[in-house]
């Protein structure tokens, strides 16, 4: 009887919630006794990380709350691609690749909370993620003191190069100096206004492009400005803009700035058939929310555009469309993200296993390439960035681009000397 | 021993409730938990800091606070920044063009220390200054409000703006402060590697102690003759007044005690998650810690570190496990928490744990035998 009270009194409750807390700690300990060491784990996998006989996991790091989630979400959709594809083709080592998400909510400590949890405890062989430059210094330190491997997809301001980080976007000398050779030779461009958000990729990208149209092209700054993130106010910019009349209007304002920014110009009556406007912030993500009538005749400096005609790419978007559906649109990080797991795989094989190590050393080899990705051909150098070439595009009504210009395979070089 | 007793702990109650506390956040959870974890846990306890101010100035004082996130901030900065100097010695910079400062006032093409930042070579002086800057920054705004008689929502909306223009500034003055990024790669302190596993363990249980320390030194500040002006002022503060007393004094007093409170949170924030950044200077942060206060009882200096832990926790888990789902999780915890249970959890336990405490014999023994004297855990209606 004494039990039967004990079944219905507040008492079970409270015993039950106990109980169960207590099980807590114990979860700690599931991923590590899960995977029973047979001997070929053994030999490609050193250092503990969580790979079976069959599978192998890893993380995927972005916002999917918060201010930055607009931007991430087609990033991580890339890199789920790419790994589903990479298992339909049997995995990497015969081992499945599965994933561990985690929400990195716009909130740098956060960043480094869950990749911490991901390295510390899930064990992951490698993440996915970060976006914002911010996130990246927020998850540096974790990644190279728990010697993780963190594959980063923006194209970002350089200026670093970590052993634990591979980056699959471009550093801003690819993208800056030979658009601004483009601009100065087509456009016949000798005056410059520079305009970006206030924080440190602009700030960076902009004293390289200063360095480089004073030093090489001869040219000259008219005008330098920075407006805060979130920023709608552009109207004294615009103004400045008119008054100088530069031959360039150089841009690289982000997020929502953008759609503030570009509809004021039209507003204000600086159009494409008046005006030369060149920008790195602005990718297809963007041009859906600033609408592609803004933006009819600027030009844009990325790497990739959804519009490329090469088979890859036209595999690529297929395949991206029909996993996430037909209205998706891709970026330059997109692809950037997307050949992350490809890169990964590359290395993986070439090392004959998982150690972040051995990964790290046959990446720096310089000889990891990819003939499939969707930008063309690319290639890893061993200062961790990749080959890649820089496109002009020009944007047209419907939100794609028209690629006019298209560079050589550039050399990624993140600690330009002269730009310092 | 009886003026520790019921000074220190606070009668019966508190003295318990602290006992508890203290053997589950220094014996228990450093017993189960693994070090990454404990980390977390470590990390959550910093917001306690703040939570336990917004009791003292909230609960008590019925001073709402928006901007505690500030002097979180401010404290955080001050450690960061000596920090930071600390890791931009001119080895460690060589490929800058300046070495020798931060990397991000290179990138910035700033090409000295600003003078400013010349103090946070010394660690006594950083400490000096994140005990004194925030105290006095909160000095000079309570004199500035109070001394007028702003107050209630006026004074909420105030701290607020604050909190925006302080992220504004810290933000728009990346040379100096590292913009957005905030302040980033912070290794070591004094040549001793924070980030390894015995530092983290040794800075936990420093963060500890000094929390049940703050909590010991409110406590007595509550249970003295000011913890009753306090509640006189909140209940009526006119009546206050026309019996002799200059009440923004008091306030005044309170707030800055409350700001000192937070920056020790703020500069633990630091030594433990290993950088700072201004998204804790901001509101959203700011709002937070209210949150905390308001789930664990603003009434209640023990009840707001359940709180805290509680709301952080609940945060970490729904978020591993439903990363699509977690703030519509966190929305729904806010939300029922405030609508049963208005006095927080502590209210929740003064309603209900002699429930609990009654099976217990040893308690019951001790309730027989001791008349409850002055219990300060008051769980009255309070007035924003």
């Amino acid at each position: 009887m004494k039990y039967s009270r004990y079944r219905t009194g507040p008492n079970s409750l409270r015993r039950f919630f106990v109980k169960g807390l207590m099980a807590l700690p114990a979860t700690i300990f599931l991923s590590a006794s899960c995977f029973a060491a047979s001997p070929s784990t053994a030999e490609i996998n050193t250092t503990g990380l969580a790979i079976t006989d069959d599978t192998v996991t890893v993380g995927i790091l972005h916002s999917l709350t918060g201010t930055m989630a607009i931007s991430e979400t087609g990033a991580q959709e890339a890199e789920k691609l790419a790994i589903k594809q990479i298992n339909d083709m049997g995995g990497i080592l015969g081992r499945k690749i599965e994933i561990i998400q985690e929400d990195g909510a716009s909130d740098w400590p956060t960043f480094a909370e869950k990749s911490r949890k991901l390295l510390v405890k899930d064990k992951v062989a490698a993440v996915f993620g970060a976006w914002t430059s911010a996130s990246r210094k927020a998850v540096l330190p974790v990644f190279e003191k728990e010697n993780g491997l963190l594959y980063y997809p923006t194209f970002y301001e350089g200026l670093e190069q970590s052993k634990n980080v591979i980056y699959t976007g471009q550093e801003a000398t690819q993208q800056i100096l030979d658009g601004l050779n483009w601009v100065a030779k087509e456009k016949k461009a000798k005056t410059f206004y520079l305009i970006g958000s206030d924080y440190i990729w602009p700030r960076t990208s902009m004293k390289i492009a200063r360095k480089h149209i004073e030093n090489v092209l001869g040219g000259r700054v008219v005008g330098e400005e920075y407006k805060p993130l979130g920023n709608t106010q552009f109207g004294s910019v615009i103004n400045k803009i008119r008054l100088k009349k530069p031959d360039v209007i150089y841009a690289a304002v982000v997020g929502g700035s953008n759609v503030a920014w570009f509809k004021q110009l039209k507003a204000a009556g600086i159009t494409s058939k008046k005006q030369t406007l060149l920008t790195i912030s602005v990718t297809e993500d963007e041009v859906l929310g600033i609408g592609g009538e803004n933006l009819e005749g600027f030009y844009s400096i990325m790497k990739y555009f959804q519009s490329l005609e090469n088979e890859n790419n036209k595999a690529f978007v297929a395949a991206f469309k029909e996993m996430w559906g037909k209205d998706s649109v891709i970026g330059d990080v997109t692809q950037a993200a997307y050949l992350g797991p490809w890169l990964w795989k590359a290395a993986v094989e070439k090392a004959g296993s998982f150690d972040v190590d051995k990964i790290v050393a046959a990446s720096e080899a310089g000889d990891i390439e990819l003939k499939t990705a969707p930008e063309g051909y690319v290639k890893l150098h061993k200062n961790h960035h990749l080959w890649s070439v820089a496109r002009v595009g020009k944007w047209n009504k419907d939100g794609q681009a028209t690629v006019v210009y298209e560079s050589k395979l550039l050399e990624p070089d993140p600690f330009p000397a002269g730009y310092q | 021993m009886n003026f520790v007793y019921e000074k220190l702990m606070g009668g019966k109650q508190g003295f318990f409730g602290f006992i508890i506390l203290a053997t589950l956040i220094i014996v228990i959870l450093p017993l189960f938990l693994d070090i990454f974890r404990l980390n977390l846990v470590g990390k959550y306890l910093t917001y306690a800091f703040a939570a336990v101010s917004l009791v003292l100035l909230w609960g008590y004082g019925g001073i709402l606070s928006l901007g505690q996130g500030v002097f979180f901030g401010l404290g955080g900065y001050g450690m960061a920044m000596f920090l930071k100097l600390e890791a931009s010695s001119p080895e460690n910079t060589q490929i800058q063009s300046t070495p020798g400062i931060p990397d991000f006032m290179d990138w910035n093409q700033i090409i000295s220390l600003p003078w400013f930042w010349e103090p946070f070579n010394s660690l006594p002086l950083t400490i000096a200054a994140i005990l004194i800057l925030p105290a006095l920054f909160a000095f000079i705004i309570g004199t500035a409000m109070f001394k007028r008689r702003v107050g209630g929502v006026y004074f909420a909306i105030i701290t607020q703006v604050i909190a925006v223009i302080l992220t504004i500034l810290i933000v728009g003055q990346q040379g100096f402060t590292g913009g957005i990024n905030g302040i980033t790669d912070l290794r070591t302190l004094n040549g001793w590697d924070i980030t390894s596993d015995n530092a983290k363990y040794i800075f936990y249980f420093l963060n500890a102690f000094l929390l049940l320390t703050v909590i010991v030194i409110s406590r007595f500040i509550l249970t003295s003759k000011f913890g009753s002006l306090l509640l006189a002022i909140r209940d009526k503060e006119d009546r206050v007044r026309f019996s002799g007393y200059d009440v923004s004094n008091f306030k005044i007093f309170i707030f800055s005690f409350s700001a000192m409170v937070s920056a020790i949170g703020g500069a633990m924030f630091t030594l433990q998650v290993g950088f700072m950044s201004p998204s804790f200077v901001g509101i959203v942060p700011s709002i937070e810690m209210v949150i905390f206060a308001a789930v664990g009882g603003r009434m209640s200096l023990i009840g707001v570190v359940y709180g805290t832990l509680l709301i952080n926790f609940g945060k970490t888990t729904f978020s591993e496990s439903f990363p699509e789902l977690w703030l519509f999780l966190m929305g729904g915890l806010f939300i029922s928490v405030v609508m049963f249970f208005p006095n927080g959890l502590a209210g929740l336990w003064n309603d209900y744990g002699h429930h609990i405490t009654n099976k217990i014999p040893f308690w019951k023994k001790l309730k027989k035998t001791e008349v409850s004297q002055a219990v300060v855990e008051k769980t009255d209606e309070a007035t924003v």
